[in-house]
């Protein structure tokens, strides 16, 4: 029992990350129909900055959380201004071409990122400065450490933040309006133009705060860290039911519940056959039984067209 | 879609056509042995391998180019072709089977596993497979990797040596013979036998192209919906196209394993699906020479990019960018830049040229 306890836990603070990373996905799929294969290493590329700047800020002797606020304030901004130009050079000269055109397009803005950064930090692991020294807290017969709690704790404004946001703010309104049908939300006076701009600047934004978690949490980044982040992100968007903003906070906290206990357990279950190095296969089962069994997702409404 | 249409490239003239065929047939004979003697032996390896890509770039065609379904994860069939060789016909579990007899199984397999990924996925729309088809492939990957206990069945990162080469009646394509004076080294054999699989998936793809299922896929591509009401059975057909390009990809990976003698599961990643995808995007989806084209390239630029090390030593004084990232950049760089500017590719089907270039009538939202 403890170590169901102790694997759900895990899989809740793991699990906010992926819902934070799967919102970029799906504000995006559900205003332009397009899977942005590039946002995982947004988030790539957020994480890496905020750890050099941390290393840079560390070294000049500031106060750890200063340090932690202008290393994520960095990492904000420069995925924000990644983010909307490659909207803006990449994905709006193919706003009408057919299906396949953007969806390349994005795998090879992916590819690109990742190079980049593989040139620019180089290929190896980098690891977090010893700034966060995490302390244990015993709750219950379960290990948690203060770092779970903030991280878990920031996901959750953040994802608190922003259901307010598209429910009551005026761009929230032009957002969701966008989303329903953008030539008609164009004629109501929307700037339609503007406003997917906008959820890339959030999407991005969003991812990366999610990228600086990666790394307090495991304390590492890599190049390559962005695939299998969204990767499993957007399994996280399609179990939630994608376009659907909570349904993407959903999933993303269910799919990081399932690969904790899936990875915990799977050991006893097969006799020791399977070990925790099938970790990463889970999410692929789940993104293919949803798809088989409930394409829209747990709390997706049947769009034939969208499935 | 006639036949009568005159071909842009041959011309009109029957003896001239034949009289050029026979000059191209000399001169790909020829070819291994000029290049030996002009560029050396590693040339003519290359020359082999792009053979093999032209062959996955063809299978990857039918799927992507003909039937417009993106597919991320299509090194998995090759490795999954690959590794049918490479178990049968290998110290590993002691078998030795033939070629004839393992090749067709590797196509068999891969296409059962072609079917498989497609199943689930086919019925919804475009996007989701191409992230499934990329989750597939990197399952593949985990699993050739991990399945080394408890029972070694793939050897794990590791590998698998000593596979046996093609060989057929007490001829091994391994060794070195001499035929009326000539010598054969195993890189030249070898060209012929991917030569001779090359122009006869050419020869498929070309008459797939025009067939009933064929013309199926393209309807698919261009308007599901219209295909769908002309009583087109869009799923059958759609995993019917997966099937045959995975088919393709095995036949390729039993091919590789043998020339190789060596296979691990590091020759199978995302990336290598992703230079695939290029080759197909660059040389120009559903287009049998552009996708030819795109393979030869993209197999001989990484090559050319070797010089990109000491070129920058002499002129910077130090290597900045790493050859392998420079081609991975630059192949993110074409993509991106060829939906742009390019989207039919650098020799575009009449069809899709037409298609892309019209925009308008397929609108993506």
């Amino acid at each position: 029992m403890d170590i169901f306890l102790q694997q759900l836990v895990n899989g809740l603070v793991l699990g906010s990350i992926y819902a934070l990373v799967a919102l970029g996905y799906t504000m995006v799929y559900g205003i332009l129909g397009l899977i942005n294969f590039a946002h995982g290493d947004i988030c790539m590329i957020g994480a890496l900055t905020a750890l050099t700047v941390a290393q840079t800020l560390a070294a000049m002797g500031l106060p750890l959380p200063l340090v932690l606020l202008l290393s994520v304030l960095a990492a904000v901004l420069v995925c924000i201004a990644l983010g909307v130009s490659i909207e803006r050079v990449a994905y709006r000269p193919l706003r009408h071409a057919p299906r396949l055109a953007p969806l390349i397009t994005a795998i090879g803005v992916s590819i690109l990122l990742q190079y980049s950064a593989a040139l620019i930090w180089g290929k190896q692991y980098f690891s977090m400065p010893e700034l966060v020294k995490p302390s244990e807290i015993a709750l219950a017969g379960v290990h948690l450490t203060d770092l779970q709690v903030f991280i878990f704790i920031l996901a959750c404004t953040v994802m608190a933040g922003l259901l307010w946001f598209i429910r009551s703010s005026r761009m929230g309104r032009a957002m969701r309006a966008t989303e329903q049908n953008p030539e008609v939300a164009g004629l109501m006076g929307v700037d339609v133009n503007r406003v997917i701009a906008f959820t890339f600047l959030l999407g991005s934004a969003i991812g990366a705060v999610a990228g600086v978690m990666v790394v307090l949490y495991y304390g590492i980044g890599h190049y390559f860290m962005g695939f299998m982040l969204g990767l499993k992100a957007f399994t996280a968007a399609v179990l939630g039911g994608i376009g659907n903003v909570a349904g993407a906070m959903l999933g993303g906290l269910l799919l990081g519940v399932i690969e904790s206990l899936a990875a915990g357990y799977i050991g006893d279950l097969t006799g020791g056959v399977l070990g925790s190095n099938y970790r990463d296969i889970f999410a692929f089962l789940v993104l293919i039984l949803v798809l088989v069994f409930r394409p829209s997702g747990i709390m997706g409404q049947h769009t034939g067209d969208r499935a | 879609m006639n036949g009568a249409r005159p071909h842009p490239l041959l011309p009109d003239d029957p003896r001239l056509k034949w009289a050029l065929c026979c000059v191209a047939a000399v001169a790909l004979i020829v070819l291994p042995f000029a290049v030996d003697a002009l560029l050396g032996r590693a040339w003519v390896r290359i020359i082999d391998v792009a053979l093999l890509f032209v062959m996955l770039g063809l299978g990857l065609n039918i799927v992507v180019g003909y039937a417009g379904l993106l597919d991320l994860g299509y090194i998995a069939f090759f490795a999954v072709g690959a590794y049918c060789y490479a178990l049968l016909a290998s110290p590993q579990f002691g078998l030795h089977w033939s070629f004839l007899a393992v090749l067709p199984l590797a196509a068999f397999v891969a296409a059962v596993f072609g079917v498989l990924i497609g199943a689930p996925t086919l019925r919804l729309r475009g996007d989701y497979l191409a992230i499934v088809t990329l989750g597939f492939g990197e399952i593949v990957r985990i699993f050739l990797n991990n399945l080394n206990r408890p029972v070694n069945i793939t050897n794990g990162p590791q590998g698998i040596t000593l596979i046996d080469p093609l060989a057929a009646g007490g001829v091994a394509l391994n060794q070195t013979h001499t035929f009326a004076g000539i010598t054969v080294a195993p890189v030249h054999g070898y060209y012929f036998v991917f030569l001779a699989c090359a122009a006869f998936s050419i020869f498929i793809s070309l008459r797939l192209e025009n067939s009933r299922i064929g013309r199926a896929w393209i309807a698919i591509r261009e308007d599901e919906l219209a295909a769908a009401a002309m009583g087109i059975n869009t799923r059958n057909i759609k995993l019917l196209a997966f099937a045959m390009g995975a088919t393709f990809g095995g036949v390729a990976g039993g091919l590789f394993a043998s020339f190789q003698g060596f296979i691990s599961p590091e020759s199978f990643t995302l990336l290598d699906s992703i230079m695939v995808l290029c080759m197909v995007v660059l040389g120009g989806m559903g287009n049998v020479g552009g996708v030819v084209l795109g393979a030869v390239l993209l197999t001989a630029l990484p090559e050319a990019l070797r010089y990109a090390a000491p070129l920058q030593k002499n002129w910077l004084g130090e290597v900045y960018v790493d050859p392998s990232d420079l081609r991975m950049l630059l192949f993110g760089l074409a993509l991106v830049l060829m939906m742009l500017f390019r989207p039919a590719g650098l020799w575009p089907s009449t069809m899709r040229r037409r298609e892309l270039a019209g925009g308008g009538n397929t609108h993506a939202g």
